[in-house]
């Protein structure tokens, strides 16, 4: 292909040393009978500091410098006030902003608490619809358990970015939708541009990654336990209360896991069906990274989210230690 | 009756799942270019689909990186897994924790910080930068789905066949490989589809000049798709079709046969 510029020095030096190193290894490894295993993951070691270790610290090194590269909490700053840079000019002319009417601004922190929130209700949303799909497919006397995993999986290899376009001709206002309900007598509804449509999105998206381990741990559940409380007296619900629903907890998780982390940062889907009017927090960070070109706070708030991210992260395990739940693989 | 509320639940559930993708494969026989309007069935977008280079281009550097991405990080994954299986108790969750780390970061943060490195180490990014970036966020799903075959495997089948004389390097190849066997090629499934479908880690390693399918569609979405990428993805959706329908037939018949 023409158009791919030839690997600057940087790549090349990556690939070769990296490509030597393995060499070495194998060499190594021929001559030395009584070498351990361990030493197997070296290539993978290597890989993760310089690519996931490196990068890491790289982001706290921006996040903590200025522009300049002295040490600095302004980004932080900047991400608690929005006017905090301007707010800080002021200062130094002698004026002071709350005079002027620049109180601080917290636009980053609503865009986070809107991401946090939109999130939520996605979760929220995907457990309701996606718990009683798991829970029938996973029925002893329901035979397509397997065949409905494929079913969910098939519209994945559709490309998502596609996916999320095709929802916006059926919600345009000359969409599939309007269509529907003009002929229908009721008139065009506004469906675009709006939360509800980027929830959809969302939740479309996100769907079968509630499914899939809550579909999981079911399948895998001892049907003679709850049949067992049912033996024992407890009716059809007291038996989905007390055994059922406790028992599927760690894919509850899981899944919660695996749709709140994509959805606080997503950022194709509300830039399509929202339009521009719901920026979220991925928005902001690609925003500022790449139109804004502030690296420093763009850092910053990849920290935050990194942070917030953790902490859920560990909240979650508290409930589900072991990781039962397991991913989808 | 309970019966039928539930079959009723799980078909809108399907059919919310599946009316965007039965739009776009409809939106590529359309004859016209728009997106709402249907003027008549047409093969147009598929032949110009031919001779489109920005696609073409964009589907090579899809399916090539997607490719050598898969087979780089299932050789690095599947060494890795080998060598932390037999680690320490401590070092091992030490590795367990690192591997986490690419998986529970949000793909904004993983491509923003790959970014980061490569413009840090003036790296131009392009096609290399992609693919580094791919085997990074591949390689922990590929030892992911390898290490629970490991632990099934008998402790003592390795150390057995160094006592009786194979060297390392044998009995890798022939001990522990055909046992874990279908966990490396779950795991280069796996990989292989991943990176096939990334956008996020993509579009921040990668220059405009060199475009995957998915940050080529982003940079269209603005003025809008052009049908004939909805040509190929309902092409590569019936491609994919077709081989799971395959897959599925062989390995029922080989069912049979055992």
């Amino acid at each position: 292909m023409s158009n791919l510029q030839v690997p600057a020095w940087g790549t090349w030096v990556m690939l070769v040393g990296f490509v030597a190193f393995i060499v070495l290894l194998v060499i190594y490894f021929k001559r030395n009978h009584g070498l351990k295993r361990p030493i197997f993951s070296s290539p993978y070691t290597l890989w993760i500091i310089v690519f996931t270790i490196v990068p890491c610290l790289l982001i706290a090194y921006y996040a903590f410098t200025d522009v300049n590269g002295a040490f600095t909490l302004d980004n932080f700053k900047n991400f608690w006030d929005s006017n905090y840079d301007m707010n800080k000019e002021l200062i130094a002319m002698g004026f002071n902003p709350a005079d002027m009417g620049f109180a601080r601004g917290t636009v980053n922190v609503d865009t986070l608490g809107y991401s946090l929130w939109m999130a939520f209700l996605c979760t929220v949303i995907c457990l309701v619809l996606g718990y009683p799909t798991a829970h029938i497919m996973a029925e002893r006397d329901f035979k397509l358990g397997p065949t409905l995993v494929v079913l969910f999986v098939i519209p994945m290899w559709m490309n998502f970015l596609l996916r999320t376009i095709a929802w916006m001709s059926l919600l345009e206002d000359n969409g599939l939708i309007n269509g529907l309900l003009e002929w229908l007598g009721i008139g065009k509804v506004q469906l675009m541009y709006n939360s509800g449509a980027v929830l959809l999105g969302m939740v479309y998206n996100y769907l079968p990654f509630m499914v899939f381990p809550i579909y999981n741990v079911l399948n895998k559940m001892d049907y003679k336990l709850s049949e067992a409380a049912m033996d024992l007296g407890c009716d059809k619900w007291k038996t989905f209360y007390k055994v059922t629903l406790p028992l599927s907890l760690p894919g509850v998780v899981s899944g919660i896991t695996m749709v709140f982390m994509p959805a606080v940062t997503t950022f194709f889907i509300p830039r399509m069906l929202g339009g521009g009017n719901t920026e979220m927090f991925g928005d902001l960070i690609e925003r500022t990274f790449l139109t804004a070109n502030n690296w420093n706070v763009g850092s910053a708030l990849s920290m935050i989210m990194m942070v917030l991210i953790l902490l859920s992260l560990g909240l979650l395990r508290k409930v589900d230690p072991e990781g039962e739940g397991g991913s989808m693989i | 009756m309970m019966k039928f509320i539930k079959r009723f639940y799980l078909s809108i559930i399907l059919l919310f799942l599946y009316v965007p993708i039965v739009v776009l494969i409809v939106q590529s026989f359309n004859a016209g270019k728009s997106r709402a309007k249907w003027e008549g069935f047409s093969f147009r977008w598929y032949q110009e689909l031919f001779n489109d280079p920005a696609i073409m281009q964009a589907l090579y550097v899809t399916i090539s990186i997607a490719i050598l991405a898969a087979i780089v990080s299932t050789i690095l994954g599947t060494l890795a897994a080998i060598g932390i299986h037999a680690m320490q108790k401590r070092p091992q969750s030490l590795m367990m924790t690192l591997t986490n780390i690419p998986m529970t970061m949000p793909d904004i943060v993983t491509g923003i910080s790959l970014m980061l490195l490569f413009i840090f180490t003036k790296v131009e990014r392009g096609y290399w930068t992609m693919l580094l970036a791919h085997i990074t966020f591949d390689t922990p799903y590929v030892i992911l789905s390898v290490l629970p075959k490991l632990k099934q495997m008998n402790k003592h089948s390795y150390e057995a066949a160094l006592d009786l004389g194979a060297t390392p390097t044998y009995a890798l190849f022939h001990v522990i490989l055909p046992e874990i066997m279908p966990g490396v090629i779950t795991g280069a499934m796996l990989a292989f589809t991943l990176s096939l479908d990334d956008f996020t880690i993509s579009y921040f390693t990668t220059s405009p000049l060199v475009q995957n399918l998915s940050t080529l569609i982003y940079s269209q979405a603005r003025k809008g798709i052009k049908p004939t990428m909805n040509a190929l993805s309902a092409l590569m959706f019936m491609a994919l079709l077709l081989l799971l329908l395959v897959v599925n037939r062989r390995s029922s018949k080989t069912e049979v046969k055992n």
